[in-house]
């Protein structure tokens, strides 16, 4: 409207505008330059001195990548924190997908109780936390007692991968629930209404119509708890045992216990080099033939 | 009935009541809907319209009271057991599907297999002229075709009762009377028993063999498009089904006439309305007749009033006048008629054989925008 009241002319009032908000969106670079330094500094940098020094230490050379490879209690260890990531990963589903369903039933006060019992463990330290858990799952402890009570023998749990489990999808529920919540509450229940009218019975209204629109946040949550459980450290280290270590603790004793920077970095790029492809493969999953509901 | 099939389950509300804690949805609702009837639920929102149609689908239960489908009680049926089709106002249709797995969900739950479940998804296709868009996704289609592709999934396992809810609500105009036009001719083919739900009067007379008036939980009428208009039996029918002049005033009665005094001017009608309810006067837009102040109408009854707006329809004219107490009164008049404009003085003129006397109770007072 503007434009055809001053005539076509480029030096309109409109035209002016245009040209302003172009500027703008040139210069708006700049906002993400913090970011980007931030990331640079304290991210790129460091990595790449590692892997640097993963390939000069103490010569240059593939040294250490044959020494990772070629010791079987490395790959022990490589394949168990693997398993351990994906048995955290399923736990976390299992416990977070009907935690993250109930969420977008429930009223808004319910949804901000339970937003809250999600979010409460942030607030606490890791270390604190993980001791807590190191209380609780201790052969004298608070799980050991009421399991003794019901007349089941004590069972191990600390020290044990099963303990490591235990501590990590707890650490990382909220990881998994979030991303499955902002999918579920786009999903209109609707829908689900619709498939009943159809002849579905609950059951299947869920499992083809419910479920099948819920991927997208399974596959997210499950990428992001798995991909921060491979790096886990603190958790790991305090809950388990000789046989339950997992491949950042060993990264921590090359470094700084035996100070061997050379190994220690190769570790960090072969953990890096398995996260980056197991993404590679998990990222057709989470491509959906369709766009979002027709939620209005 | 357009057709004698017998393809159409007949429908039996008796006594049928819904209560939310307090809150009573639906009070006392009888309805009877014949096989291959199309039925029109017609109401303000929160008349209890919807909670009727959901009820029949099996998304409610009821509080008390019985439904009977195709002759059975269905009260505690599954809404998945009913076999019954409901189109939504929000279409509904499964956004990870294409067209054709929408279409074909219902047969593949009934366990329906290929060759026969492909026949059957083209021809209901072919019904809602959506044939060539089975490979597309919902997002892909516009609210219309989405629309008619949810109708296909409704009717393609032949569901003797299919039931809709508001289902043009979310399009425009032209899109909704073709489409209306469309449902008509669908429910014609199929002699399915239709029942629709819907805000809209103009829709409902285009549509419905007849129509329930619905207003806070209870049926003011039931009838043909035709014997609500003519015979309103409330005044919340009257209002709410096509245009209409309400005159209100003192009454007097004398032998079988009603007079209403209004601002000092009587007008009468030779009916009376039989108990002592207070008698409002409706008068239909095509009953009324306007002259120049003081030209005629002298055996008839005449108000003063003065035109608020006067509307051009091409086959006719519309004029809004105001009474001398400020209330309203609509007029439609055609082409070779005499033309006003707004401000004019103008005397009302109706014969009082035309009016319907009216009890004039509280309930009709609904806000209708």
């Amino acid at each position: 409207m503007a434009a055809s009241a001053t005539g076509s002319r480029d030096t309109g009032p409109a035209a002016a505008a245009d040209d302003r908000w172009r500027w703008f969106r040139g210069q708006a670079f700049w906002l993400v330059a913090p970011a980007l330094l931030l990331l640079v500094v304290c991210l790129g940098l460091p990595l790449a001195i590692v892997t640097l020094r993963s390939f000069s230490e103490p010569q240059w050379g593939w040294q250490n990548y044959v020494w990772f490879f070629g010791t079987p209690v490395n790959l022990t260890v490589l394949q168990r924190t693997f398993a351990i990531s994906a048995w955290v990963t399923l736990v976390c589903l299992i416990a977070g997908y009907p935690y993250a369903y109930v969420m977008t039933v429930v009223g808004p006060k319910m949804r901000l109780v339970l937003i809250l019992c999600v979010l409460v463990p942030f607030w606490v330290s890791g270390v604190v936390r993980t001791l807590a858990w190191v209380i609780l799952l201790q052969d004298s402890g608070v799980i050991n007692s009421v399991i003794r009570s019901v007349g089941l023998g004590p069972v191990k749990l600390i020290r044990t991968q099963t303990g490591v489990v235990i501590g990590m999808a707890q650490v990382l529920l909220p990881f998994m629930i979030l991303p499955l919540y902002s999918v579920m509450k786009a999903i209109d229940l609707r829908l689900l209404q619709a498939a009943r009218s159809l002849g579905a019975s609950p059951a299947r209204a869920f499992a083809q119509v419910y479920l099948p629109l819920s991927l997208p946040g399974v596959y997210a949550g499950a990428i992001i708890v798995f991909i921060l459980a491979l790096g886990f450290y603190i958790t790991p280290a305090l809950l388990g045992g000789p046989r339950s270590t997992m491949l950042s603790t060993l990264i921590q004793n090359q470094v700084l216990s035996l100070l061997n920077w050379g190994r220690g970095g190769a570790m960090g790029v072969v953990l890096l080099i398995a996260t980056f492809v197991l993404l590679a493969l998990a990222a057709p999953l989470s491509r959906q033939p369709h766009k979002t509901g027709s939620r209005r | 009935m357009a057709s004698p099939s017998t393809r159409g389950a007949a429908i039996d509300l008796k006594s049928v009541s819904k209560h939310y804690g307090s809150f009573i949805a639906l009070d006392e609702v009888s309805l009877r809907i014949e096989p291959g009837e199309f039925m029109t639920l017609l109401g303000p929102s929160g008349s209890g319209k919807t909670t009727t149609l959901n009820i029949i689908a099996g998304f409610t239960e009821v509080s008390s009271g019985s439904l009977d489908v195709g002759g059975k009680s269905v009260i505690g049926v599954p809404a998945h057991k009913r076999n019954t089709g409901v189109v939504f106002q929000h279409y509904a249709l499964f956004p990870h599907m294409t067209v054709s797995r929408n279409v074909a969900y219902p047969l593949s739950l009934r366990g329906i297999a290929n060759p026969d479940r492909e026949a059957r998804v083209r021809k209901a296709l072919d019904m809602v002229k959506m044939t060539d868009f089975g490979h597309r996704f919902p997002s892909e289609l516009s609210g219309g075709q989405q629309q008619r592709v949810a109708l296909a999934r409704a009717i393609v396992f032949d569901p003797p009762l299919l039931l809709m809810d508001e289902p043009l609500g979310a399009l425009d105009k032209k899109l909704r009377e073709w489409l209306q036009l469309e449902i008509k001719r669908i429910h014609r083919e199929l002699g399915t028993t239709f029942v629709y739900v819907t805000h809209d009067q103009e829709e409902a007379l285009v549509l419905s063999d007849r129509i329930a008036v619905f207003n806070q939980g209870r049926i003011e009428q039931i009838g043909s498009g035709r014997q609500l208009y003519d015979e309103p039996e409330t005044l919340f029918v009257g209002k709410f089904v096509g245009d209409s002049t309400i005159l209100r005033g003192a009454p007097s009665t004398s032998g079988d006439e009603t007079a209403i005094d209004i601002a000092g001017r009587k007008v009468t009608t030779a009916k009376r309305l039989p108990g002592g309810a207070k008698p409002a006067m409706l008068l239909r837009p095509e009953k009324l007749s306007l002259a120049r102040r003081g030209m005629g109408g002298r055996d008839k009854n005449t108000l003063p009033g003065r035109i608020g707006e006067a509307i051009y329809l091409g086959s006719g004219s519309k004029y809004e006048v105001v009474l001398a107490d400020m209330s309203k009164a609509i007029v439609r008049s055609t082409l070779d008629a005499e033309t006003f404009a707004i401000g004019d003085e103008v005397d009302l003129i109706f014969a009082g054989s035309d009016v319907k006397l009216l009890a004039d109770d509280d309930k009709a007072d609904l806000n209708l925008t």
